[in-house]
């Protein structure tokens, strides 16, 4: 077999298995607690050809899933950690109880960085505008140096993470990359959008190849949805 | 002298019926470990304080200094998927008697020592790897560490085994599955030949 022809086998045979472990679903969504996965705003496939639906399905129905089953069981015993949001709970580690303090590093930084991660894709790419392009202007020197400041610190990122752009309640964005799930969230910021550096974020398409999938990333991004996260920044509304 | 990949010992295919595909094998090789040894070689030409030094003396000088962060990360991942590639057998799985009685004096059961092993790979969170370790009290034990670390920067023993959990590890034979691929890798692919060789 060719090695094209033995992936496509090997994906279609776990296609055919998520399809059919896809019915019992439900079941895991409803985990109990108070935390729940958001459904993806799109199809699995709505950002192929650059990100494969196998890829998306995984990483939302799996990866974001556990997260998700993770930091309600961090919880459970904690009825005060269970009434936060969130991105309350990852705001203010410090102040979480040291037994579950990892798990909810972790887990909340997991459910926080997903759940902003979908918003901001199932789009066209192309350019931002207005105020958010000139604010890209402004921090970056252009949309062009911004692609390339961001491609090179997310391909930096040794092991598994994410890069961000943060932004103030004053408009002003800076490259934030992180380590795991952490999240500028932790230390006090507020993202404008991120890509994920795991590399289950990309390695059934990209395998080792990160910065081609860092480059090809752009193209799936909804700017429509980055500039309206942009105006809840300056409005002091945005939260994860 | 530069450092160079070692070449694997057996082939891309010889691991593929016990739970690691030719493409895993070929890109974790030929990519991955290839681009440690290509990165790794670009710090020592350039920092002459490394020339000259063997690769542990590399990882212990490195580990801990925030500004030789990038030579650790490389180094350790150049000497961890060197130990890994012959911690790693086509008739793997297998422990034999000495060392089995060893695991069960330290552990009290092989299933007590590869439930620590599991719990050591399923709680390092995001990419690392879990360890066989002997201590310097010579008892043997689970730990882990994260991305490019190892037991031998951290002092924690020397490593008799050690299994990559850095996804690019298992993603195309078991993807977000990290416990079957750990229950496999213990149960079909490691070299407890290879560990009892290690053994003091």
């Amino acid at each position: 077999m060719t090695r094209l022809s033995r992936r496509t086998a090997l994906f279609t045979a776990a296609a055919a298995t998520v399809a059919a472990t896809l019915r019992v679903r439900p079941a895991r969504a409803q985990a109990a607690g108070p935390y729940s996965l958001p459904p993806l705003p799109y199809g699995f496939d709505a950002n192929e050809p650059h990100i494969d639906a196998q890829t998306m399905m995984i990483h939302h129905d799996r990866h974001h899933a556990a997260y998700v089953a993770n930091l309600n069981a961090a919880v459970k015993d904690y009825p005060q950690l269970a009434a936060m949001s969130p991105d309350a709970l990852v705001a203010r580690l410090a102040d979480i109880p040291e037994q579950v303090r990892t798990a909810i590093r972790n887990n909340g930084g997991g459910h926080v960085n997903h759940s902003m991660f979908w918003q901001i894709m199932g789009g066209k790419g192309g350019a931002p505008a207005g105020a958010l392009a000139d604010a890209i202007n402004r921090d970056f020197g252009g949309f062009e140096a911004l692609k390339t400041q961001f491609n090179r610190t997310g391909a930096g990122v040794f092991g598994s993470g994410w890069v961000f752009v943060t932004v103030t309640r004053e408009g002003k964005l800076a490259l934030a990359p992180r380590p795991n799930q952490d999240t500028p969230l932790m230390d006090g910021g507020r993202v404008l959008f991120g890509n994920d550096v795991w590399e289950h974020a990309y390695y059934l398409k990209y395998q080792n190849r990160r910065p081609d999938y860092l480059a090809a990333w752009w193209n799936v991004l909804d700017w429509t949805k980055v500039a309206a996260r942009y105006d809840q920044a300056k409005a002091g509304t945005l939260t994860i | 002298m530069a450092f160079e990949l070692p070449s694997l010992p057996y082939s891309h295919t010889a691991l593929a019926e016990r739970g690691m595909c030719q493409e895993t094998l070929e890109l974790h090789h030929g990519k991955h470990h290839q681009a440690y040894v290509t990165a790794l070689n670009g710090f020592v030409e350039k920092n002459a304080t490394l020339q000259g030094k063997s690769l542990e003396e590399i990882v212990k000088l490195a580990h801990g200094d925030a500004s030789l962060a990038g030579v650790f990360n490389n180094a350790g991942q150049h000497w961890n998927h060197i130990l890994f590639w012959q911690n790693m057998s086509p008739t793997g799985g297998g422990i034999p008697g000495k060392l089995e009685a060893k695991i069960v004096a330290d552990f009290g059961s092989v299933a007590a020592f590869k439930d620590a092993f599991k719990a050591a790979a399923t709680t390092q969170f995001g990419s690392g790897w879990a360890w066989l370790v002997q201590g310097s009290d010579g008892k043997l034990k689970c730990t882990k560490t994260p991305n490019g670390s190892n037991p031998l920067a951290t002092g924690e023993g020397k490593a008799l085994l050690g299994c990559d959990v850095w996804e690019h590890s298992y993603y195309l034979d078991f993807r977000n599955r990290r416990p079957d691929y750990v229950q496999n890798w213990l149960d079909k692919l490691a070299n407890y030949e290879y560990a009892l060789s290690q053994l003091g």
